[in-house]
């Protein structure tokens, strides 16, 4: 157990430094006429930049491989700043409004966050007991009726579905979600109402891909020698599908999950669009609008960062779930 | 498919290709047949697929205006409502400026088409390439190739399009290779399906008698992956189509007053939905209802090709009541 997680573990360093070099590289490929258009926007905004200033917050000025050592923060910066890059945890300065970007990351990250962790929360319990149902009791009418709900959940798109539920929410109920932003530390309960909604709609369009997989995978379980043992002993029903075949239909559904994680941000930048949430998608959304290629790194390495760990804390599940990954 | 196949064409001689040009055909014919017949809900995925190709090709003699034509005397118009430039009805209603919703709804279904064929071939494409020679080559090109893939996969496909149009010029161009790069994290259902097939014993005794790479790779890896690639093919679609709307819904992606079905959700289809809820409506319909009809047809694909998914389904329903039979003292026999 302990040598498969500190593998497991150690892993994730080779991962994030080619993820980190993969954000450094987008950098180096802004066209130039993008960076001479760059500067004419910026003219009269809040930080001014000539090009020259504008390749130096860039980090563009100098030679490639020094660039590359200053971003991963293992090469100095001139002029007593010292080592100043990702490892530092330093991730430069909006080049819209010049704040710090890590800062403006943390802020925005506990949204997102709680947002997703909704989601997931209300997606697994939707799915699970319709997926188990749906396989234990196949080819009924229930069966049907919450697959083609699945099927419905994967097609009808997000953003339109909350689009709808805002539109006749407030022609039925007078319902519209709030524009301001209500944090958990001052008022659970507003913000819990506030984040409710999306994090439900993201919930249902995640709920449908993993009630189809916990359902094909309690089938193929439920057709294994050991379950037909646990029926000729006699067990209950209850006992064979909750003991003996969900935990081993698991692991493919948590992959699943974890899969899901990408497609998640996906709905979470949508969704704090649609219901004004202030997290890293809509921070994400504005710095495109801006060209913010310093607030886009950034938040790209960040999303990266996350999902890395949340892969991590996933692989570490199976061997949780299943022993013979534990004792490999 | 179609690549693999002008591919197969020239590597083999007349007779044969012949040969598994006839068979290929019969093969089309039965998959047809036993959609139809075994899969009503996907026959009907077949059909929307169907009228969603031929709504974009003859789009510009179906649509009654062009997808930017405008008209302020017909604003904000319900539908259903006549018009009065010419016979015939705003079948969904005009938009803020006085264009026939229903027209661009046809319009964008070129859009849609385009994004998800060329974007869902070009990902496939990119999955085959990296899958195949990662997997076949395999020892330690595998391994750093597949670490690559592990740090691309962390960017979520939303983040690549967001950073990706703000480098390169928004347009449908782009936002299609932006998607098509999906099929380096998608590349591992090709490479698994490869590592498998490499073990055979006649890519083996292939390789032995020296044949050459490109042989083994085109004649005996590929057509054996042809099953899975079709998969992928129809199931990846869907996503390339709503990734497209997404990202113009966002505003980021392919410009008005090009009528794609996510743009015009955005910007004046939110600011006028209380007052013109059509113009919110159709559009994410239009959306729902092709993307449903290609996931079904999907699903429908892959239980047909899918051999290990094939038939034995039913078991496990009759398995308990069978078991309760037997308790019950009436003769049954196990499951």
């Amino acid at each position: 157990m302990t040598g498969y997680v500190v593998r497991r573990v150690l892993l994730i360093f080779p991962t994030l430094l080619i993820a980190s070099t993969i954000v450094f590289i987008v950098i180096r490929l802004i066209p130039g006429d993008v960076i001479d258009a760059l500067v004419d926007e910026r003219a009269g905004s809040a930080v001014e930049y000539d090009r020259a200033a504008l390749e130096a917050a860039l980090g563009l000025d100098v030679a490639i491989h020094v660039q590359f050592g200053r971003w991963l923060g293992v090469v100095p910066f001139p002029d007593g700043v010292g080592f100043n890059g990702i490892l530092q945890g330093s991730l430069g300065k909006s080049l819209w409004q010049g704040y710090d970007v890590t800062d403006a990351l943390m802020r925005r990250l506990p949204v997102t966050f709680e947002l997703g962790l909704m989601a997931i929360v209300i997606a697994v319990l939707i799915s699970f007991p319709v997926g188990i149902y749906s396989a234990i009791r196949q080819e009924t009418w229930l069966d049907y009726l919450g697959r083609s709900i699945a099927i419905a959940g994967l097609a009808i798109p997000g953003f339109w579905l909350a689009i709808m539920v805002i539109l006749y929410g407030s022609v039925l109920w007078g319902w519209s979600p709030p524009i301001i932003y209500i944090p958990l530390g001052e008022d659970p309960l507003g913000n819990l109402e506030q984040f409710i909604i999306p994090a439900a709609l993201m919930g249902l369009a995640m709920s449908a891909t993993n009630m189809r997989m916990t359902r094909t995978m309690m089938l193929e379980v439920l057709r294994q020698d050991y379950i037909r043992t646990a029926w000729a002993k006699g067990l209950r029903e209850r006992v064979v599908v909750v003991r003996h075949a969900l935990k081993n239909a698991m692991i493919p559904v948590i992959t699943i999950i974890g899969m899901q994680l990408p497609i998640m941000v996906g709905g979470a930048v949508i969704m704090e669009q649609i219901f004004n949430l202030p997290g890293l998608g809509r921070l994400m959304v504005d710095a495109a609008g801006r060209r913010d290629y310093t607030v886009l790194s950034g938040a790209m390495l960040l999303i990266a960062g996350v999902i890395l760990a949340c892969n991590l804390l996933i692989d570490l599940s199976y061997a949780w779930l299943d022993p013979r990954i534990r004792y490999r | 498919m179609m690549q693999s196949k002008e591919m197969f064409d020239g590597t083999t001689d007349a007779a044969s290709a012949q040969m598994t040009e006839r068979k290929r055909r019969f093969f089309l014919a039965d998959f047809f047949i036993r959609l139809v017949r075994e899969k009503p809900l996907a026959t009907v995925g077949a059909v929307i697929v169907l009228v969603l190709l031929i709504t974009a090709v003859f789009a510009p003699f179906l649509a009654p205006d062009g997808f930017n034509e405008t008209n302020a005397y017909a604003r904000l118009q319900p539908p259903l409502t006549e018009r009065a430039d010419q016979p015939g009805r705003y079948w969904m209603g005009t938009d803020n400026v006085g264009r026939d919703i229903f027209s661009r709804i046809i319009w964008g279904a070129q859009i849609s088409v385009q994004v998800g064929l060329y974007a869902t071939l070009l990902s496939v494409a990119v999955s085959v390439l990296i899958g195949v020679t990662s997997g076949f080559i395999g020892g330690r090109f595998d391994m750093i190739v597949q670490r690559f893939v592990d740090g691309w996969m962390c960017f979520p496909g939303i983040v690549v399009l967001i950073v990706g149009v703000t480098i390169l010029s928004p347009s449908m161009w782009t936002i299609i290779i932006l998607l098509s790069l999906g099929g380096i994290g998608g590349s591992r259902a090709v490479r698994g399906p490869v590592i498998g097939i490499k073990e055979n014993m006649y890519v083996q005794a292939a390789i032995a008698t020296g044949a050459p790479t490109r042989w083994v790779l085109l004649r005996h890896i590929l057509p054996n992956i042809m099953a899975p690639l079709i998969i992928i093919f129809t199931t990846r679609m869907p996503g390339m189509i709503l990734a497209e709307a997404g990202i113009s819904f966002l505003g980021l992606g392919i410009a008005p007053p090009a009528p794609s079905w996510g743009g015009m959700l955005s910007g004046p289809g939110m600011t006028y939905m209380y007052r013109a809820p059509w113009m919110a409506i159709w559009p994410g319909v239009a959306l729902s209802v092709v993307v449903y009809g290609i996931s079904v047809f999907g699903d429908g694909v892959r239980d047909i090709l899918d051999p290990r998914l094939r038939g034995g389904l039913g078991r496990y329903a009759v398995a308990p009541k069978k078991i309760k039979k037997a308790r019950n003292g009436s003769a049954g026999e196990a499951a």
